[in-house]
């Protein structure tokens, strides 16, 4: 499907979602409880088939947290950005899709490494890279006056 | 005592070697340091370590072309207990620093260190604004020699080494000993 043809689809299985045209790919923003089945129907509905989960990445963008999900049918070869953000910096919870592309396991876990936005249903949500003691240092209002010499 | 920089004209009529030379050596024990020195500075062993894109340079240092064998850095070990110079090849982040402490713990006596690129001089291009590296590995082990560079070529670390020789044969057995005690980085 081209990008027309893909819009009009999301089209049909979610009537009332943000659907833009970026500079590379089909960008859908995604309401947070909407996350899972939408992915799940894109993953399984017959003409869709996005089995690929090619890149997963969390976003600040200051005042909300975000991850971005960029889709890819290895059958169609065609490509869909979802975009799904949240203003709660305190508690920040996205339903995990490792159920749907098991790559997303380790991806997400990066993400809650370093941004610190939890994953409900993640089969092993620890950090990955830094140990406990680490605030969350890829978020914006991140502080460390020991280790980081400011600009 | 640490080398940071000699000019060309003073690395070639030996100069500043009478320089360091003053540092108070023993005359009973010039001789037999003369001896125990030429050994160690012809057969800096360089310990296989290497944590990003300077690492590639010194494997260039190493090979055919650049060949740092000539000058008795003969052969890469792969284990800290027989090399006797570290080259820290690389940024160092907050993680691997305890891995390259423990690193130089275990290498025998006598152990020098090269800090090799801008990051393990200071954290080079990761200075600013950067929550996981060490600015600079003199934080973590004693350095003998810095070799600038983003990354150095393979002839500024051949340099570096040089100078590092040039150091070897400035040291006494007992200046040593005042060396390792002024580095105590527990």
């Amino acid at each position: 499907m081209d990008k027309i043809q893909l819009g009009e689809f999301i089209k049909s299985i979610a009537s009332d979602l943000e659907i833009k045209e970026g500079k590379q790919y089909l960008e859908v923003t995604v309401p947070l409880p909407m996350l899972h089945t939408l992915a799940k129907q894109l993953r399984e509905k017959e003409e869709a088939q996005f089995d690929f989960l090619f890149c997963l990445s969390g976003v600040d963008y200051g005042s909300d947290l975000g991850v971005v999900y960029h889709l890819r049918s290895t059958l169609y070869d065609h490509v869909v950005v979802l975009k799904t953000r949240t203003s709660d910096r305190e508690h920040p919870q996205l339903d995990s899709v490792t159920d749907i592309w098991q790559t997303a396991e380790f991806h997400e876990r990066e993400v809650f490494d370093l941004l610190g936005i939890r994953f409900k249903n993640h089969p092993d949500l620890r950090r990955l890279f830094l140990d406990n003691s680490w605030g969350f240092p890829l978020r914006k209002d991140y502080v460390d006056d020991i280790n980081i010499v400011y600009k | 005592m640490v080398i940071k920089g000699m000019k060309r004209e003073e690395f070639e009529d030996n100069a500043s070697l009478d320089l360091l030379n003053t540092s108070g050596t023993n005359i009973l024990l010039t001789t037999i340091d003369d001896v125990i020195n030429w050994g160690r500075k012809n057969s800096l062993w360089p310990l296989t370590f290497a944590t990003r894109c300077c690492g590639i340079e010194m494997m260039a240092a190493g090979a055919a072309r650049h060949d740092f064998a000539r000058f008795g850095m003969e052969v890469y070990r792969a284990s800290q207990r027989q090399a006797d110079v570290i080259v820290v090849a690389g940024t160092i982040v907050h993680k691997m620093a305890p891995v390259l402490k423990r690193l130089y713990d275990e290498m025998s006596e006598p152990k020098y260190v090269v800090a090799m690129g801008a990051c393990a001089i200071s954290g080079g291009p990761f200075f600013l604004n950067s929550y996981s590296v060490v600015k600079g590995v003199e934080h973590v082990i004693p350095v003998d020699v810095y070799v600038p560079g983003c990354p150095p070529r393979p002839e500024a670390l051949l340099y570096g080494m040089l100078q590092l020789q040039r150091l070897i044969e400035t040291q006494t057995i007992k200046s040593r000993k005042e060396r390792n005690a002024s580095h105590d980085y527990k």
